[in-house]
């Protein structure tokens, strides 16, 4: 529709950046020893955790494929999430938490990221000293307000729902582990449900009232509450005039947009989930003696 | 392009105008700015900035635990953060200083006057300036103050307009035409005037400069707006980000403060754009002030930065406004001398810069000099009808003129035009310049080329914009040709010849329908209709009265190059947001390492691993992030002041320095402080 693929090139650069390192250091944390294994010293575990793993295939084609998996709304898996290293979960988390943007599931997201390419264009844009324009199209307050309410709504709804959770009694009974990684199989549950994943981690009984109520909400907000802005956006930006791109525009077909968008998405994501992933997976990981 | 070389030179103090510099840190506004930040604390100004808000609530909140629970922490956070807001205040009242004194020496000038008012039967009554109404006549006289705008409907006279304009060399102003307003609290130092009012009482441009100084009533800007919507997304979704971690805490069986979360929570929002963002709005306005452009609204400013198009007047702007003489081209056997004396007394009488021109080449190329003239000279003035000017001396009648008219006289005379004068005409014009002919009596004597001369620098002015991404368009009633021929050598883009007002305005509207935003200076009132259908109209303070009216700024200098000027503060303004913005963001990674293992790492000794910085203790570590979280407001404060520095160069180089300087030093330069002021902390023994 825009008639550019150098423009499709730097948004799927980003996607693929992101989906590439996201395989590169599950599979390293997949590639370790499972530390309680190792805790046991009964095997020793030359081809990495291969707990809850595909036997043929591996821990490496088992960890790709679940990687994959949770970075494309499909939900299905070919080893056992609950069964990865701390890290190689939080890397399964991670990968949804930044929006499931890498690449997302079909329509979904790649409408996701244009939400995040807007936000950059609009930052980068004003740091160049122009009202910012994505596509030609002008970036203006109604375009900020439903590009951050779209952006902002899934962790918005993850965050208050896992609060709920982890306060009252219904939702503390469910987790098959306590500690940090009880708290992961929460946050994984409504982070999946939220980003329209389907993917479980496991070890959480969720089929209760409060989980499928929750769950429900979740699934409802997250998938359908995203689609209002950014129809919105759509309508909005259609009805907008084409300005002519010129030597003063921010262009957004080159590497350097491509790394300021990932770095936006990383900072979004980081920035809203930092707190909830300290205390489930990096303290968990931290618990069996180091980060990495 | 720095500001050093377009400042108009001011004289002494006395003359200065609103164009005024100040030191960034002037006392009297220094200790203005620090009473006015504790006024700010009235709350129904901090609800406006909804980033400062969450500050202020969240230092109650601190208070009343503080008062409760009492503690060196807690009051220390308490007091910090009461400090935040401080400074974002002290911000803001030092942006609001510079603009109120600014205003308050024009008030001065506003100061009561009286006025000669003329009644309908021709007699004159005294009456206060202040009971002037639009439409009174009043007569003004060397020495008397113009009570309040309005224009010139009988006479002539030069006026000093410094109080207005800074600029201490009187200026003419007349009846007619294009020079006949004049601006209340100006001075007339000669002659005598007759004004009819033009301005309400209150709403002068006197009462309007004082309005937009003083920043009364700042509308804010689209982009501002756009990034208040931005921040305050930021704020909203920190809040559940730090409330949820109460319940994410006891899960893990740590107890979270709330001192501590509400540390967290002002350390997330982004303090640092949203203490700064009005500062950095109103610090721009006085930018433009400082140059001597009154922007009569924020969003022409902000339009000035996304310009694509420029459409300039030729005369004035790119030319230095006069044809000069700058060749003697004798014709046939004449001899060059021989013309040049002919020119030359042609010319000794002639007060038109061109003429004076002939007068200076005479005297460089062959030392003619300017010498007395006898009895029974006869000075023929150039007319319109004639085309022709020249004078009768010693039985000799020396002409100058237009090509045809001239031949056609000689012939009449008696004379024959010569072979090759034709020619030489045709290459004159073709080269842009314009031909005059000598002749004495019969006699044709050859030509004098008048040359346009393009500003010095002018060129170089254009590359810079070009580099921007901004087309030049001259605008100019010369043939296509002529223009043609300028345009080349001063290095515009495009040109508008034979120019109309209606030409102007369907330029301007071409532009506008493929999306390009347009300015345009102007200061005729043929000009008016393109100024007000122009994105950015500046008009000229030596303007009429409809094209100042029509335009959307004033320049009180009339330098039509401002508007490269009016651009790069357009620009400075959104890239000093969007900077700070981006260091604001970036500043939360280092804060988070300071606060996250202190708030769970009694319930996880482990996560003492996140403590990168390896900071003394919790309480250190948390305090250290609030410090440095507000002292970094005060530290920008010159920044937001002054604008991020600005080069014209093409936006991915622009975009990339930026970055790089405020981005990734905004993820880094947090980090070094953070650690710097928990060293401090803890070698006071504070912890």
């Amino acid at each position: 529709m825009v008639g550019s693929i150098r423009q499709g090139v730097a948004v799927l650069m980003a996607m693929v950046i992101i989906f590439g390192a996201w395989v590169g250091f599950a599979s390293y944390a997949e590639s370790q020893p499972n530390p309680a294994v190792s805790a046991a010293h009964v095997v020793k575990q030359p081809e990495g955790n291969m707990v809850g793993k595909e036997v043929r295939f591996g821990a490496l084609p088992t960890t790709l494929y679940n990687v994959a998996s949770t970075q494309t709304s499909t939900g299905s898996v070919s080893g056992a999430n609950d069964s990865f290293t701390p890290i190689g979960g939080f890397a399964l988390i991670s990968g949804m938490m930044l929006g499931e943007v890498s690449p997302g599931g079909t329509g979904s997201g790649l409408y996701t990221i244009l939400l995040f390419a807007l936000i950059t264009v609009f930052l980068g844009g004003l740091m160049i000293g122009r009202t910012p324009e994505y596509l030609g199209k002008k970036i203006q307050a109604r375009e900020v307000k439903l590009a951050a309410f779209g952006v902002l709504i899934m962790p918005l709804v993850v965050l208050v729902i896992v609060g709920i959770a982890v306060s009252i009694h219904a939702g503390r009974v469910a987790p098959g582990n306590s500690g940090p990684h009880g708290f992961s199989e929460i946050l994984y549950a409504f982070i999946s449900q939220t980003n329209n994943n389907g993917s479980a981690f496991a070890g959480l009984s969720g089929n209760t009232a409060f989980y499928n109520v929750t769950g429900g909400i979740a699934m409802l907000l997250g998938r359908f509450a995203i689609m209002v802005p950014v129809l919105a956006l759509a309508g909005s930006l259609a009805a907008k005039n084409i300005v002519p791109a010129g030597l003063g525009t921010f262009k957004t077909d080159t590497p350097l947009f491509t790394g300021l968008l990932i770095g936006v998405i990383l900072i979004v994501g980081g920035l809203t989930f930092f707190p909830a992933v300290s205390l489930g997976p990096i303290v968990e990981q931290l618990l069996h003696g180091r980060l990495f | 392009m720095t500001i050093a070389t377009m400042q108009p030179h001011l004289e002494p103090p006395m003359a200065r105008g609103v164009a005024q510099p100040r030191s960034l840190f002037d006392r009297q506004i220094f200790v203005q700015g620090v009473i006015g930040s504790f006024k700010k604390f009235d709350p129904r100004v901090q609800v406006k900035n909804p980033v400062m808000f969450v500050v202020l609530v969240g230092s109650i909140v601190t208070l009343i635990e503080a008062v409760a629970h009492p503690g060196i922490f807690t009051w220390s956070i308490t007091i910090w953060l009461f400090l935040t807001v401080l400074f974002a205040n002290f911000a803001e009242a030092m942006a609001e200083g510079r603009g109120k004194a600014q205003a308050e020496s024009l008030r001065r000038m506003r100061a009561e006057t009286e006025a000669r008012r003329l009644r309908p039967d021709g007699t004159e009554e005294r009456v206060p300036a202040s009971a002037l109404a639009k439409g009174d006549v009043v007569v003004c006289e060397a020495g008397d103050p113009v009570p309040s705008d309005g224009e010139i409907t009988e006479g002539i006279a030069s006026v000093d307009e410094s109080a207005i304009t800074g600029e201490s060399a009187p200026v003419i102003r007349e009846s007619g035409g294009d020079r006949s307003a004049v601006t209340g609290g100006t001075k007339v130092l000669s002659d005598r005037i007759v004004v009819r009012i033009a301005a309400e009482r209150g709403h002068t441009f006197l009462d309007r400069m004082i309005g937009l100084v003083e920043g009364a009533n700042r509308q804010r800007t689209p982009n501002e707006i756009a990034l208040t919507i931005l921040l305050a997304a930021l704020t909203i979704v920190f809040l559940p980000v730090v409330v949820v971690l109460q319940p994410f805490g006891h899960y893990s069986g740590a107890t979270v403060s709330v001192v501590i979360l509400v540390s967290l929570l002002v350390c997330l929002i982004p303090t640092t754009i949203g203490a700064l963002l009005s500062a950095i709005g109103i610090a721009g306005m006085d930018r433009l002030v400082q140059r001597n452009v009154l922007a009569m609204s924020g969003r022409a400013v902000e339009a000035a930065g996304d310009v694509q198009t420029l459409l300039l007047d030729k005369t004035g702007t790119i030319t230095l406004g006069n044809r000069m003489a700058s060749r003697f081209i004798p014709v046939g056997s004449e001899g060059e001398q021989e013309l040049a004396d002919a020119a030359q007394l042609a010319s000794l009488a002639d007060e038109t810069p061109e003429g004076r021109s002939i007068v200076v080449l005479a005297k460089e190329r062959f030392a003619i000099r300017e010498r007395e003239l006898g009895e029974g000279r006869e000075f023929i003035p150039f007319s319109a009808t004639t085309r022709m000017s020249g004078i009768d001396m010693d039985g000799r009648r020396i002409r100058k003129g237009a090509a045809d008219a001239v031949c056609r006289w000689a012939t009449e005379q008696g004379g024959t035009v010569p072979a090759g004068l034709d020619e030489m005409v045709e290459q004159i014009s073709r080269s842009g310049s314009t031909p005059l002919v000598v002749t004495d009596g019969p006699r044709i004597l050859g030509v004098i080329e008048l040359k346009d001369v393009v500003k010095e620098g002018i060129r170089e002015r254009f590359d810079a914009l070009r580099a921007v991404g901004i087309r030049t368009v001259m605008i100019t009633g010369d043939n296509p040709l002529t223009a043609a021929t300028i345009a080349q050598e001063a290095g515009v883009d495009d040109y508008l010849a034979e120019a109309t007002p209606e030409a102007k305005m369907d330029l301007i509207r071409a532009e506008q329908e493929g999306g390009k935003l347009v300015a345009m200076t102007g200061d005729g009132t043929n000009d008016a209709p393109a100024l007000a259908q122009a994105d950015v109209g500046v008009a000229m303070n030596t303007g009429t009265t409809a094209a100042k009216e029509a335009g959307n700024m004033i320049d009180l200098d009339s330098n039509p190059t401002k508007l490269i000027d009016v651009v790069e503060v357009g620009k400075q303004l959104l890239i000093t947001r969007g900077a700070l913005t981006t260091f604001s963001v970036a500043n939360d990674v280092a804060k988070y390492f300071a606060i996250i293992p202190a708030l769970f790492v009694a319930a996880y000794p482990q996560l003492n691993a996140l403590n990168v910085m390896k900071l003394h203790s919790p309480k250190s570590a948390v305090l250290s992030a609030v410090i440095f979280n507000a002292l970094v407001i005060v530290a920008l404060i010159p920044l937001a002041l002054r604008g991020v520095r600005w080069r014209p160069s093409s936006a991915v180089a622009v975009l990339r320095r930026n970055v790089f300087t405020y981005g990734v030093g905004g993820l880094i330069v947090p980090f070094a402080f953070i650690k710097l002021i928990d060293l401090l902390l803890t070698a006071l023994h504070a912890y």
